[in-house]
């Protein structure tokens, strides 16, 4: 949904109880400086697990007899104490964040956590229990922990969990597909790497500048009681950087953040491969699955400091062509959360809010959420992406559904105990947990909006555009606690006039009702300017849980949407 | 071992680290404490659980160069352990040209922030305080969701140059949503206190229910200027926002709302309305808060803002040191000042006006005028004549508390919201700029 500064949430995934009993290490926050990243999340960044030094971060993993060794304690004990399902998911979590500014490296953290989490049903109620002690006897008490707490739940229960069926798949084994291991590259390469991002920057016009990489590696081991011992090994990647200048005289400043995805991708990404840029009009670049770090840096030096005496924006009616780096998080906010089946029935109604998106509106089959022209697919397969991986936390293979087909809602995300709501005897497999400790629960898969299928670059969108705005990047968003009125700001905007790019401006952000914007939506561009953006720590549930998501899309024109200006005198 | 350990029992394992050191200079936290919640949603629990944590983290130093170790186990090997870890960490660490050495022995106040009934709370008291909560919705047809968090705690610093502080606190939130059957109006309840027998779930759940309510059938006013009361729950992150903002660093890089044209900060100028004071005071017996910040500094009784003029900001030790001021650390909760009406008593005084529950997914829009976006929602109402006439659709706002701050009306009484001391404000030209459907 959003992370505000306590990142607050925890699961609630059914319309049964679930208990989330931990013995664990509290979850810590690093608070941040940079200027970009503090707007997105609230300031702070979470950090799971023990502080160590870089090289434990290679210790090799536990060889996955052991792990099935122990596995079995936990479905064995499980199921003596009367368990009808147990899965047990051993979790080996690790982070590498990097914090500069100007010349100075601020902070480097290496963490990692490990420990069990096991999740019963028994007498048709969830529990959990978790633990760090991944020994034989640790992990047969925690399970009769899990068993005893879901028995003590069931007494308050008000119908049984109701989970749809999951064969089980068997050994197997997942990774993502990376080049580059991140956590094999060498510190000073990676410092070496924001220096020289911080140096550019400096030197093209920036007065003060901030510069982050973040790296996580996931080893999950899951096991379940309907026969799946699952290995994979999850890799993601950040670099992002906040650039300012300021013009002391006229008393001004102006921000302009990195436009880069995370991904996930290993070291790879940070190539800067010059096939993996897309050219758009003013010399500006997208970047596709490489991103050229230094270079992003050096432009954004120089359109921060043209931001200075940008024009301010007169208020009204724009056609917009938003940039994919941008309306990915507009995808995020105004389809992603909102289609969310647990939002829908009011599990989060105390914290996210409930959705606009009603079953009885996806029942009459016929609501227009958007044009013919919008499709919309949740996804867990697509390369590259934060939310790919080859099984879900609850075991479920992963695959890729229609929410949105021709304009019209079709379907939800949703996990095993809820698909059968929508009468379906599948999970859709977007199962998630963010740590051994914390239970598993709906999250969101990739949600992306489908290109267009006729060829059509940027510069011929904006060829047809009389009077409209060119927006890119990330800036202020903001949406209801229904999803239906939102407003979202950029970094970078250009004013179109009668089809050319004219000036940049400032102050701009555009303001909208969801049905109404993905409604006027009239054109987008081919395959070949489709990429992604991504949230890296999209925070959901109370008490708080991250996870990482992206969101493809090529350029896309919305007609007539309502700009307003920004600029105050205070 | 105990979770909540004793300043004794803390200082002898932080002395037992600090024997171990081989570095420059070596600083120790050590922090423990048990959190318990429980969530419901659809008038049934369906999160509960409690976490315990004990962990302690060592900082090792040479010259410029320092590195952090944690753990969680305190036998006397895992502690040195932990300490060679940190002095390695160190060693192969970047200089930070910005390091400040450590503090020397520091006097810190006696916050009371402890109370032994919080630190009771069991998993009995937290369903009880849910069901009490659930029970008189269920009953009216109404449909709750709520979160109930508490946390008894302690934290202890000590480092090689003879500083040790200890802090026993405990703390407890809870906030409700209670919206109608139809989804048609939605009501909202929050509380935090040190001391949960002031908390009343009941009473706090029967606010948002009366608020679900006589939000039904809400009517849609134009967007524009309006004149608002906002309740303690709707003006805190506006307030907490800005008070984040106080930083001196930023303002002196020209890159704040307190940086001036031509260079220099407005430190000393009147930024607000004069009956405008925030204060902190870590003493407050409604909002008592650590007697130290993290790096050490103590936290004392500090003025912020005195009758509209700015008269401290917030600075780093580096920065304070580079410019030869006193490092004021952020502080933990704030006070603003208010008047003795009651809410009631400022809808009474109101001729026409909006009355706000709270405002939602709040974010910056410009930092440079601390311009804010977000909505209103669970309980809009339109106050006509000292009367409360009608529930209306949520708005979209974008309004700067600089701004607001300037067009102050009136002030009720303070009440603790978030961690802080905050009036009820009675805001006029407050700026609606869009309509919500959102219930």
């Amino acid at each position: 949904m959003c992370c505000r500064h306590r990142l607050a949430y925890l699961a609630t995934t059914s319309q049964q109880t679930k208990t989330n009993h931990i013995i664990m290490n509290r979850r810590d926050f690093i608070q941040l400086s940079g200027m970009g990243i503090g707007a997105m999340l609230g300031a702070s960044v979470p950090v799971l697990g023990n502080i160590v030094p870089a090289e434990a971060l290679l210790d090799p993993k536990i060889d996955p007899v052991t792990k099935k060794r122990l596995a079995d304690v936990a479905l064995n004990a499980a199921k003596a104490r009367g368990a009808t399902y147990t899965d047990v998911r051993i979790g080996r979590y690790m982070q590498q964040y990097l914090f500069t500014r100007e010349t100075k490296v601020q902070n480097i953290v290496n963490a990692e956590s490990y420990g069990v989490g096991i999740r019963v049903i028994a007498n048709g109620t969830w529990g959990f229990a978790a633990t760090s002690d991944v020994t034989t006897q640790g992990i047969a008490k925690c399970a009769e922990t899990a068993v005893a707490i879901a028995k003590a739940n069931a007494k308050i229960q008000k119908e049984p969990v109701n989970l749809a069926p999951q064969k089980g798949v068997g050994e197997v084994v997942w990774n993502t597909p990376i080049k580059r291991n991140a956590f094999e590259v060498p510190v000073q390469e990676k410092i070496d790497l924001l220096m020289k991002v911080n140096s550019e920057a400096m030197k093209n016009g920036a007065g003060f500048v901030t510069s982050n990489l973040f790296f996580v590696n996931e080893q999950k081991y899951f096991a379940s009681s309907d026969g799946s011992y699952i290995d994979q090994d999850i890799h993601r990647i950040w670099p992002t950087f906040t650039v300012t200048a300021v013009d002391k005289q006229a008393g001004k400043f102006k921000t302009r953040d990195a436009i880069s995805s995370p991904m996930g991708m290993g070291y790879e990404y940070l190539d800067g491969l010059a096939s993996e840029k897309i050219a758009a009009p003013n010399g500006l670049v997208g970047y596709r699955n490489s991103y050229d770090m230094v270079e992003d840096a050096i432009m954004a030096a120089k359109q921060a400091k043209e931001k200075l005496t940008a024009k301010t924006v007169p208020a009204g009616k724009y056609d917009l062509v938003l940039d994919p780096n941008h309306l990915g998080l507009t995808i995020h906010e105004s389809v992603g959360h909102p289609t969310e089946l647990d939002r829908v029935l009011g599990y989060e109604a105390n914290y996210a809010g409930t959705s606009f998106a009603t079953l009885d509106k996806w029942q009459t089959k016929a609501f227009n959420y958007g044009s013919k022209l919008v499709n919309i697919v949740a996804d867990k397969t697509q390369p590259h992406c934060l939310g790919t991986v080859g099984y879900d936390d609850e075991g479920v293979p992963c695959k890729e559904w229609n929410l949105i087909k021709d304009g019209v809602l079709v379907n939800y995300q949703a996990i095993r105990d809820q698909v059968g709501i929508l009468g379906e005897k599948e999970s859709h497999g977007c199962c998630y947990a963010d740590n051994w400790n914390s239970v598993q629960f709906q999250r969101m898969p990739n949600v992306s909006l489908q290109p267009g299928k006729e060829k059509l670059s940027v510069f011929d969108m904006i060829k047809g555009v009389e009077k409209g705005i060119y927006i890119i990047g990330r800036g202020s968003y903001s949406i209801d606690q229904q999803r239906y009125n939102f407003q979202f700001g950029g970094q970078l905007f250009y004013e179109i006039k009668n089809g050319e790019l004219t000036s940049m401006l400032d102050d701009v952000a555009y303001q909208s009702n969801t049905q109404e914007f993905w409604n006027s939506c009239v054109q987008i561009c081919d395959k070949d300017d489709y990429r992604t953006f991504g949230s890296f720590f999209d925070g959901k549930g109370q008490p708080s849980q991250v996870s990482a998501v992206s969101h493809g899309s090529a350029t896309t024109r919305f007609n007539g949407v309502n700009v307003i200006n920004t600029g105050r005198k205070i | 071992m105990a979770i909540i350990l004793s300043k004794e029992e803390a200082k002898k394992i932080i002395d037992k680290v600090l024997s171990f050191s081989k570095a420059d200079e070596m600083s120790v936290s050590l922090s423990g404490g048990r959190t318990g919640n429980i969530r419901y949603a659809r008038n049934s629990v369906s999160t509960s659980g409690e976490s315990y944590n004990l962990s302690l983290a060592v900082t090792a130093v040479y010259g410029k160069r320092s590195g952090t170790a944690t753990i969680n186990e305190f036998d006397e090997q895992s502690l040195e352990k932990t300490v060679r870890r940190a002095e390695e960490i160190a060693k192969l660490a970047p200089e930070n040209p910005e390091y400040m050495p450590l503090l020397g022995p520091q006097k810190y106040l006696e916050t009371p922030s402890f109370n032994e009934s919080t630190a009771k709370i069991d998993p009995e008291f937290r369903a009880n305080a849910a069901f009490n909560s659930l029970d008189p919705c269920a009953k009216k047809n109404l449909t709750a969701a709520g979160y109930l968090e508490d946390t008894t705690g302690f934290s202890a610093i000590g480092n090689s140059k003879g500083l040790f502080g200890y802090n026993k606190y405990t703390s407890v939130d809870f906030s409700v949503t209670v919206r109608t059957a139809d989804g048609t109006g939605s009501g909202y309840g929050i509380k935090d206190f040190n001391d949960v027998s002031k908390l009343n779930t009941k009473a706090t759940t029967e606010i948002a229910m009366q608020k679900a309510m006589a939000s039904m059938g809400a009517k849609a006013l134009e967007p524009g200027k309006y004149t608002v009361i906002l309740e303690p729950a709707a003006s805190i992150d506006l307030l907490q926002n800005m008070m984040r903002n106080m930083d001196a660093r930023n303002a002196d890089e020209g890159r704040s709302f307190l940086s001036k044209k031509g260079g220099g900060i407005r430190l000393g100028e009147k930024l607000f309305d004069e009956r405008v004071t925030i204060y902190s005071d870590p003493m407050n017996g409604e909002i008592p808060g650590s007697p130290f910040s993290g790096d050490g500094r103590p936290q004392e009784n500090i003025t912020w803002v005195d009758k509209g003029v700015v008269k401290n900001l917030t600075y780093s030790r580096y920065w304070a040191d580079k410019k030869g001021v006193p490092a004021t650390p952020p502080p933990s909760g704030f006070i603003m000042l208010g008047g003795t009406e009651s809410l009631a008593d400022l809808i009474k005084g109101t001729e026409k006006g909006i009355l706000v529950t709270r405002f939602w997914y709040i974010r910056s829009v410009d930092p440079q005028t601390l311009l804010y976006t977000g909505l209103t929602r669970d309980g809009t109402f339109y106050i006509e004549k000292g009367q409360i006439k009608y529930p209306i659709k949520n708005f979209r706002f974008n309004e700067s508390p600089v701004i607001m701050l300037n067009n102050l009306e009136a002030m009720g009484t303070p009440m603790r919201i978030g961690g802080c001391l905050v009036p009820p404000l009675k805001i006029r030209d407050f700026t609606f700029s869009s309509l919500s459907d959102a219930v």
